[in-house]
Order: structure tokens, then sequence, then C-alpha cells
């Protein structure tokens, strides 16, 4: 009987402890300045994307609350790239006080608690999802990546432009919508261009592992240049299939294949000669964007990439609408967030990921797309 | 006499849970009235009323029919995708959303249920592992169906594509089901009310269902299918019978939690969601309709009040999931509470012999 009694006690004592930890993490809020929040997949399959935008993010808040001025409170949340556990983590930062949102980083999660946000009238500039679900029909919503239909247009525009290859094939994900959303418009200007699409395959979630069946048909219809529309996971299995069967057309991505270099256990000489379309140059000579690189490699160890850039953006975008509305950190969500549609349709805005950015009402960014080649196991510029 | 003292249990165990789930929505509500509420909790009260659906209902399939389904999302999914259509097409049709989404949720109900008899009528054929694998195969086949499905809605009436979008639609039309994209757009109609009633529903459906004649005779399949088949039951009617009503609730659960957010995919619903609502069912115990109520409610929360460990979340969430099943299965624990329960029924002895006995049928 003792010994259980011992058992007993000590986990109570486990219990306590572990509510005592929870409050101690409860975290002490400060008055002066602007609560920035942002959902992600900080988890999961997608983490690269979420742990990049929210460190960027927090490069641009600590050098902006070391200038003073305008001071920022940044806090990212976790929602592993799904729609459940974004509005749940978009309730959790609306809890915390957010009063202005940093949406979510991937499509789908975005819709989500945009339509939350929309709601709620908190205002919110995602940095990278890129669905129109998106922004449809809210006029609080806006984007700072391109949208998924203009990625498909601009890529087959540049294939064209370039000349880059005349037989086409177009590996893509069918069950997803980042996937499918380039690819339809992808389709659509390449018949317009005249491009010729000789090989379209599809993989989904579950049977993404083996890619030999799509590459041997890329192969056999002769392909000169295989258009991947997905994130970088399926695409550096693809990438090392191919390699392995001794298949070398032009590799064309899209700003998903972005973090292929960074990935654990991936050969970059295999994405040698990948060619992508992004926004965001690492290369780049550009002053900020080299001091940018610099921090984010002493920072977190590697180099950033467009994700990253893009929720740096987001928060300067953010200082230069605040600066200009004259807005004060004790204004309430709502006000801010009236002060910041008029902004955002008004205001032109310098950033890493483009220069002259400008926003329509619907919260579509136009700016225009940096072709990127892989050189040595580095981005470098195409033109 | 004994039989009476059972019969008297369960009646009373029945009507605690009916207790529990009342006494939560009015404290709950009254809460939400006040504000003094989180927007965590308040945005997580219709998931958890969807979750508590599913849970009850894969419990009929688990708890009390004995066969283990993973493929429980899979009906969720076909009512989600199913309901929410129904009620977008009926947009201009019927105003109240409350009423569309009641509409949306028996539409959801009726297609799951359909599922579950083309889906039961083979599978049911199978026993133990057998079963669990097509099962879990049925929801990855749900969700490919799905993934590349396309329906769309205009002047015409309903159309329907596969694969591709092939739809056509006319003028004004609206394509609702975009395949991999899933349904974006939808008008949140769910309220904890109505998922406070669906559970309601759900749990009498089950109670009534348990405590009925056929119920006996799912659990006299349960226990020993052979004794069961000699006085003459038809085992296989009564096994379909649990596992179309398990899938119709499921379904209706579907329906319910899509039409909580803006956006659904096939992809939700795959098979972690399966496994995630089985372990609410092993978790709050095999066939203990209030176990299952509070650990769907418990988990679904767990992961949001521990986010303050942020990277370290998921693993204290394991963590907790072990230990809730190492002690919910110490004896010495055990024992503890037996003392507790042996003190609070003394005043009636008898009542001790029916406690022993009802134990070892867990």
């Amino acid at each position: 009987m003792k010994h259980t009694t011992k058992k007993l006690l000590a986990f109570a004592m486990v219990l306590t402890m572990l509510m005592s930890l929870c409050s101690v993490f409860a975290l002490a809020d400060e008055g002066a300045a602007f609560k920035i929040g942002g959902t992600g997949p900080l988890t999961g399959g997608a983490a690269i994307y979420g742990n990049a935008a929210a460190n960027g993010a927090q490069i641009a808040v600590d050098e902006i609350n070391a200038e003073g001025g305008i001071q920022f409170d940044l806090r990212y949340e976790d929602d592993a790239h799904d729609a459940e556990k974004a509005v749940n983590a978009y309730n959790t930062l609306k809890d915390w006080g957010m009063q202005l949102s940093l949406g979510s980083v991937t499509s789908k999660p975005c819709e989500a608690t945009s339509a939350e946000t929309f709601a709620d009238r908190i205002f919110a500039l995602t940095p990278s999802a890129s669905s129109t679900a998106t922004t449809e029909g809210k006029d609080n919503q806006f984007q700072m990546c391109f949208m998924d239909p203009n990625q498909g247009s601009a890529s087959a525009q540049y294939i064209s432009d370039q000349g880059l290859g005349t037989k086409i094939a177009i590996i893509w994900k069918n069950d997803d919508v980042y996937s499918k959303g380039i690819r339809d418009t992808f389709v659509e200007k390449a018949e317009e261009l005249g491009l010729e699409i000789v090989s379209e395959t599809e993989f989904a979630d579950g049977n993404d592992q083996d890619f030999s069946v799509q590459i041997s048909d890329a192969q056999s219809n002769g392909a000169d240049l295989v258009f991947l529309p997905m994130y970088y996971q399926p695409a550096s299995l693809i990438l090392a299939q191919a390699a392995g069967v001794g298949y070398a057309p032009k590799w064309f991505g899209v700003d998903g294949m972005d973090g292929i270099l960074t990935m654990e256990g991936f050969d970059p000489a295999l994405a040698e000669g990948v060619m992508l379309l992004t926004p965001f140059n690492a290369d780049s000579e550009d002053e900020k964007t080299v001091a940018f690189v610099e921090k984010y490699q002493e920072l977190y160890g590697e180099i950033p990439n467009q994700f990253a850039a893009d929720a740096y953006d987001c928060v300067y975008a953010y200082k230069q609408a605040l600066e200009a509305a004259g807005a004060t950190p004790d204004m309430s969500a709502e006000e801010l967030c009236d002060a910041m549609i008029e902004q955002f349709t008004t205001m032109t805005f310098d950033g890493l990921t483009g220069e002259g950015m400008t926003w329509d009402a619907s919260g579509a960014v136009s700016k225009s797309p940096k072709g990127m080649v892989i050189q040595d196991g580095a981005y470098v510029g195409l033109d | 006499m004994n039989k009476n003292k059972t019969l008297n249990k369960t009646s009373r165990m029945n009507f605690i849970t009916y207790g529990v789930v009342i006494a939560a929505y009015v404290v709950l509500q009254a809460m939400v009235s006040t504000g003094s509420i989180s927007s965590t909790l308040k945005g997580m009260l219709v998931p958890i009323c969807a979750y508590v659906v599913m849970a009850v209902s894969l419990n009929l399939t688990v708890g009390v029919l004995g066969e283990l389904s993973l493929g429980h999302a899979g009906f969720m999914s076909v009512g989600a995708f199913t309901g929410v259509t129904a009620a977008i097409a009926l947009q201009n049709v019927i105003p109240s959303g409350t009423l569309r989404l009641c509409i949306g949720m028996v539409v959801g109900a009726i297609f799951a249920a359909i599922a579950g008899v083309l889906i039961g009528i083979p599978v049911l054929r199978l026993k133990g592992d057998y079963l669990a694998i097509v099962t879990l195969a049925f929801g990855e086949i749900i969700k490919s169906i799905i993934n590349n499905l396309y329906v769309g809605v205009d002047a015409n009436g309903m159309q329907l594509s596969f694969l591709s979008d092939k739809t056509n639609l006319a003028e004004g039309g609206k394509l609702i089901i975009a395949g991999p994209m899933g349904i974006g757009g939808i008008t949140k109609l769910s309220t904890f009310t109505i998922g406070f009633v669906l559970v309601m529903i759900t749990l009498v459906i089950v109670f009534n269902l348990v405590n009925s004649r056929s119920g006996r005779a799912i659990k006299a399949i349960r226990d020993n299918r052979i004794a069961a088949e000699s006085v003459g039951i038809n085992v296989t009617k009564y096994r379909l019978m649990a596992f179309v009503i398990s899938a119709a609730l499921a379904g209706a659960a579907g329906t319910l939690f899509a039409e909580n957010y803006s956006t659904v995919v096939a992809n939700k619903f795959d098979f972690n969601t399966s496994i995630l609502v089985l372990v609410f069912v092993v978790l709050g115990g095999l066939g203990n309709m209030l176990g299952s109520i509070i650990a769907a409610t418990v988990l679904t929360v767990l992961p949001e009040a521990l986010r303050q460990f942020s990277d370290y979340r998921m693993l204290i969430y394991a963590i907790v999931l072990i230990l809730v099943m190492l002690i919910t299965n110490n004896p010495t624990l055990k024992g503890y509470l037996n003392i507790i329960k042996q003190k609070l029924v003394r005043r009636k002895p008898a009542a001790q012999t029916v406690e022993g006995g009802a134990d070892n049928g867990k």
C-alpha cells in the first residue's frame, strides 16, 4: 500500500509540475508595440516554409525594434499545414491580442484563416499563401507573393520567351491546390504560346515515393523540358530518380522548389541546372539582400529562401503603411484594418522580393518574377 | 432480480451521460453569451461536437459490434462533401442557414449510410484483421475519389465530372467540389447549439439501439458469433445495421465539421483522422460512450492547451496519451478507484456483484 501511495504522490507531483510550467510560460505583454501574428507549418512536412517565414519575419521585427520608432511584437503559431489547426492557431493569436495578421504561410490553411480575419476585421498580409481563394471577396486580405495562376502563366511565358524548350512534360500533384492551380494556368498559357506538352503525369499524397512511371513517360515522349509545379520534397525524389536512369532534361520549377538546396539528405549536385521562377534571389548584389542573407545565415545557419524574404518584406510593408497612416499601437484591430486597406491600395513598396510593388483592391501584388538557375549548389539569377 | 439491476445500471449510466453533455452545453453556452470564454476554446466548440459524434459512432462499431474499423474518416468525408454540396446547392432556394445545415446533415448522413451499405456488404463477411485492413483501404479510396471529383451546379442542374474539370458550367454556374482543391468559400453555418443537438441525437440513437432487442443481438454477435448464429440471430443483418448507423452518424458529423470552416479538402479525412477517432474510442473505453465523449473533448483541446510548449507540443501530447493509457490500466490505481466506488455504493451491498461482472465485461 505504501508503495502505491508513493506512486500516486509522484504522479500528482508530475501533474502539478506540468501545470506550473504552463503558467510560467504565459507571456508578459508589453504595451507600446503592434502585435503581429501569423500561423504556419512549424512542424510536419511543410515545416521548411513555416520556419523560414517565421525566421524572416523575426529578423525584420528585430531590426525595426532596434531602430526605435515603431515597435513590433511578433508571434508565430504552428498550424501543421492543416485548415482546422490553422483556425485554432489563429484563435490563440486572437486571444493574445493580435492587431495585424500575417495570415498563414500555406494556401489551404490561409483560405480558412482568411475567412476568420475577414469576419473579425483584422487586416492580413500573407507572405506566401498564393491561391486565389485566399483573397477572393475579402477586402482586408493581401498577398506578398504571386498568385498561383500568375505563376503558371509566368512560367510558360518565361519558357517561351527564353526558348528554353519546345517539348514539355509536366509532372504534378493532383491532390494539391498549389500544384493544380499552377498546372492549370501553365497548360492554358502554353497552348496559347504554342508550346507543345508531350507528357502529363500525376501523383498524389501516399504514392509520392516512386516516380519511375512519370519519368519514363516524359523520357519516352522526348520531352526536353520538365515542368515541376510542386513543393521541393517530391521534386527532390524526381531529380534523384531521373538521374538514376540517366535522364537529363531541363528542369523547371516554381517557388515551391525553393528550399531544395537546404533539404536534409539531399545531394545539391542533383539539382544542378534546375531552373525556377521565384521573386527572390539570395545571390543578388543588392545591398538590402546581402545584409538580410548574412543575418539569416548567422542566426539560422542556412541561405534564406523566398518564404523568409516574403515574410521579411511583409513586416517592412507593415512598417511603411503604419508610418504613413500615423497609426499607434493603442488602436484597435478594426481601426488598423481600415487604415491598412487604405494604405496598401495606394502605396508603393520596395522590398527584397521586388521593387515598386503595388497592390490592387483585390489584394494581389504586382511585381515581376526572377528566373533563377541552380549552379554549384547555389541559386544564381538567370538574366 | 439480477437482470433488473443491470438494466437499472445501464439506464443510470445513460442518464448520467445525457446529464454531463447537457450540463457542459449549458455552462459553455453561458460562458459564450457572457463573453468569458477564450476565442481558442470558442473556436473549438463545433469541432469538439463533431469529434464527439465521430467517437460515439465509431464506438458503436468497435465497442458494441466488436469490429475494428480504420476507415471511419472515410464516412466523415462522404458526409462532409455531400452535405456541404447540398447546402451550397440550396443556397438560393432556402434562405435559412440553420435549415440548410440540417438538410445538409441529413443528406450527408444518407450518403454516408449508402457508402456504409456498399462497403458493409462485402466487408462484413470478413472478420478481425481482414475487416480492419479493408476499412483502411476504403478510407483511402474515398479520399482518392473525392480528390478527382468535380461537381458544379448551374441553371441546368448538377454537373459531375471525373479526373479533370469537364463540367462546362453554363453562365452563372458554380463549381462546388473542385477535385484536390475541395470545397472553398463555404458560408459557415455550424453553431455550437446545432452541434450539441447532433450530439444529443447521436446519443439517443446509440443508447436506444444498444438497449434494444437489436442491440442485444449485436452484442451477442460480438461476444460469440457462432453461439449467436446458433440461436437464430441473422448475423449479417445485425452487423450491417450497426455498421450503417455508425456510418450515417459519422456522415452527419462530417457535414457539421466541414460547415464550420470556409474550406474543406479530402486530404483532411485521411488515415490519421481515422486513427485519431479510434484513439478517442480506445482511451475512453470500448463500449463506454461517456468515456468516448470525454476522450474526444480532452484530446481535441489538449494540443491547443499545450501551445506554450511550442516545439515540444506534440511530444508532450504523446507522453500524455501514453500516461493515460498506463494509468487507466494500472491495477493498483484501478484498485483505488474500486475502493472509492465501493465506498460510494456501500449503501447498496447487492450492487457489488454486478459491479464486478460489468468490469469483467470490458
